[in-house]
């Protein structure tokens, strides 16, 4: 598996006490947006840097390709430290590193295959290479026919296809991702994110995905880092970040993604509906499956009816609870919500007050 | 004076006029353009922000272009006898409104560049392009419709311009119509020369907005 061997390899991007701190406006006071972040980044891996709007996350994903200067720390991109270089040293680490963004930066002054091989004439390919590259790259995205079409005449996907074609044109090793799919619609969003995936697993592009949406990191990144006010509050395996969520804002946004737990409302519905005991088991890879919870019950000569929840998938993996109504003898129940806890965590609610 | 009398000097101020328009168009939209980009890219935040040189430009833009032609002309003296060699005269005279049109061009171009959507421009520099680069192949291609209005702008400003050609003995439509018609009470001769400039706006615009819509057909 890709994220196995994302584990396996060496860093390709480290943060080390990286600062980026923008000075006040007028008497305004300074903006931290990126406070003494410590942080690695390994070759090969999909990682994702999640936090709400205005929680610094862009900003940090420019320092990588150096769009932003450090102002405290440094960041070492494939070995170099970027706060030593100058404006122009820095150009070429920037041509090694793609980009996409989330309104696309197209130029549209070029059609699709000009904007593509805009990177190419940087680099000074000559012609007859950049024209044959092009060609693959709108292959590799799916667009060999809008080859010649300006990118106003595109859908919202296609044009961030063609960034992504754009952004790969030079063979970099990293792509940076900005909140690539916030701009576009649910269907359209999985098919971006199928395609960073096959970057990600075809060309072996390391990819770092910026997003304030906690199912692009549900669905394709292996590891997540989340931030808070300029500060990196959590990094971990994506598995183990959403199944147990250090911080109060990513089970924020855990719960976002996941709108398997029953809120206060919901509860109080179910209570008027259901008598019975109810609880809210989780299921994940660790408790096996519903199969658990099942097997347990019927051990316990326990009734569960399932009244609410969800099981999905995280980095590949089941994830999910349920919200099970519980009748039986009150000991039975006792002894078979212990039983669960041994395999998984239990969230119990009690019963109605009669 | 008969129209067989009046023609050949017509023919001769439009002459005056097209050298004076030509030039002019030429020069200030080359150096307005220059001046231009420089205010954009030194505009702090931007590609080669300098709050400094910035400033500079910005008030000196601010300073020239307020002040009405005909008193400009009066105070460049020093600077165009320093360059020309003489204060009037057809050369003097198109010295000076180059001078003006640059700056009035310069602001013209500005304001199109401002825009320009950022975040193209940031995506040029993540793919290592340098600032001259993104001048040549992002900036000026990108707003060329807007720059292209803004030149046809400009052109009815140095048309009207020209006009006061007479004052500093340039010549010119203006003269023309000023002399041959208003002070000798022949409204008929101003009346052609009115039509005249009317036209050549109307056929330069036409021409401007043709060129616009094609930069824009994308």
């Amino acid at each position: 598996m890709s994220a196995a061997t994302g584990a396996a390899a060496g860093s390709i991007v480290r943060f080390e006490g990286a600062s980026k701190v923008f000075p006040g406006r007028g008497r305004g006071a300074e903006v931290r947006a990126v406070d003494e972040v410590t942080l690695d980044i390994r070759e090969g891996e999909i990682f994702g840097v999640i936090g709400q709007s205005g929680a610094g996350k862009s900003t940090l994903v420019r320092l990588i390709n150096a769009l932003e200067r450090t102002t405290g720390g440094d960041v070492v991109v494939d070995g170099v430290a970027l706060g030593a270089l100058n404006e122009a040293r820095l150009r070429p680490v920037r041509a090694g590193i793609g980009m996409v963004f989330q309104q696309f930066n197209l130029l549209a002054s070029r059609t699709v295959a000009g904007n593509v091989a805009y990177p190419l004439e940087v680099a000074g390919w000559p012609r007859a290479r950049r024209e044959a590259r092009v060609a693959e790259l709108l292959d590799f995205v799916g667009l060999v026919e809008k080859a010649g079409v300006h990118p106003s005449a595109l859908s919202g996907g296609q044009k961030q296809r063609v960034g992504i074609a754009r952004a790969l044109a030079t063979n970099p090793r990293i792509l940076l991702a900005d909140e690539a799919t916030s701009a576009l619609d649910p269907e359209t969003t999985r098919d971006v994110l199928d395609l960073l995936q096959r970057v990600n697993r075809e060309l072996g592009v390391t990819v770092v995905v910026i997003t304030h949406e906690m199912d692009v990191v549900r669905s394709i990144c292996h590891r997540v880092a989340v931030m808070d006010r300029g500060r990196v509050v959590e990094v971990g395996e994506a598995y183990q970040v959403f199944s147990a969520p250090a911080h109060d804002i990513t089970r924020r946004f855990v719960a976002t993604a996941l709108r398997d737990r029953p809120s206060p409302e919901v509860l109080e519905r179910l209570r008027a509906r259901h008598t019975g005991h109810i609880v809210t088991v989780g299921v994940d890879e660790v408790a096996g499956s519903s199969a658990v919870l099942t097997r347990t019950l019927r051990e316990h000569g326990v009734d569960g009816t399932v009244v609410f929840g969800g099981i999905t998938e995280v980095a590949e993996r089941p994830y999910g609870s349920l919200t099970v109504e519980l009748v039986g003898d009150p000991a039975a129940v006792e002894s078979a919500v212990a039983a669960l806890r041994d395999v998984t965590w239990v969230d119990d609610h009690g019963r109605a007050a009669v | 004076m008969s129209w067989d009398q009046l023609t050949p000097l017509l023919w001769e101020a439009a002459g005056q006029t097209a050298y004076m328009v030509l030039i002019t168009l030429l020069v200030g939209g080359f150096l307005g353009l220059a001046l231009g980009l420089g205010l954009y890219l030194t505009r702090p935040g931007n590609l080669l922000g300098n709050r400094f040189v910035f400033a500079v430009l910005n008030i000196a833009v601010n300073v020239v272009r307020p002040v009405p032609f005909i008193i400009f002309l009066v105070a460049l003296g020093p600077l165009t006898r320093a360059v020309i060699g003489s204060t009037i005269g057809i050369e003097a005279f198109t010295f000076a409104m180059c001078f003006m049109a640059t700056f009035v061009f310069a602001r013209l171009v500005e304001q199109n560049l401002v825009s320009i959507d950022p975040g193209v421009v940031e995506a040029a520099r993540a793919m290592g392009a340098s600032p001259f680069r993104i001048v040549r192949t992002v900036l000026v291609p990108e707003a060329l419709a807007p720059l292209i209005l803004g030149y046809t702008f400009l052109f009815v400003g140095v048309l009207d311009m020209s006009a006061i050609g007479g004052y500093l003995g340039a010549g010119g439509l203006g003269d023309f119509a000023i002399v041959q018609g208003y002070r000798q009470y022949d409204w008929a001769v101003t009346a052609v020369v009115v039509v005249v400039i009317v036209l050549i706006v109307q056929a330069v615009q036409w021409l401007g907005n043709g060129l616009a819509r094609r930069a824009l057909r994308r």
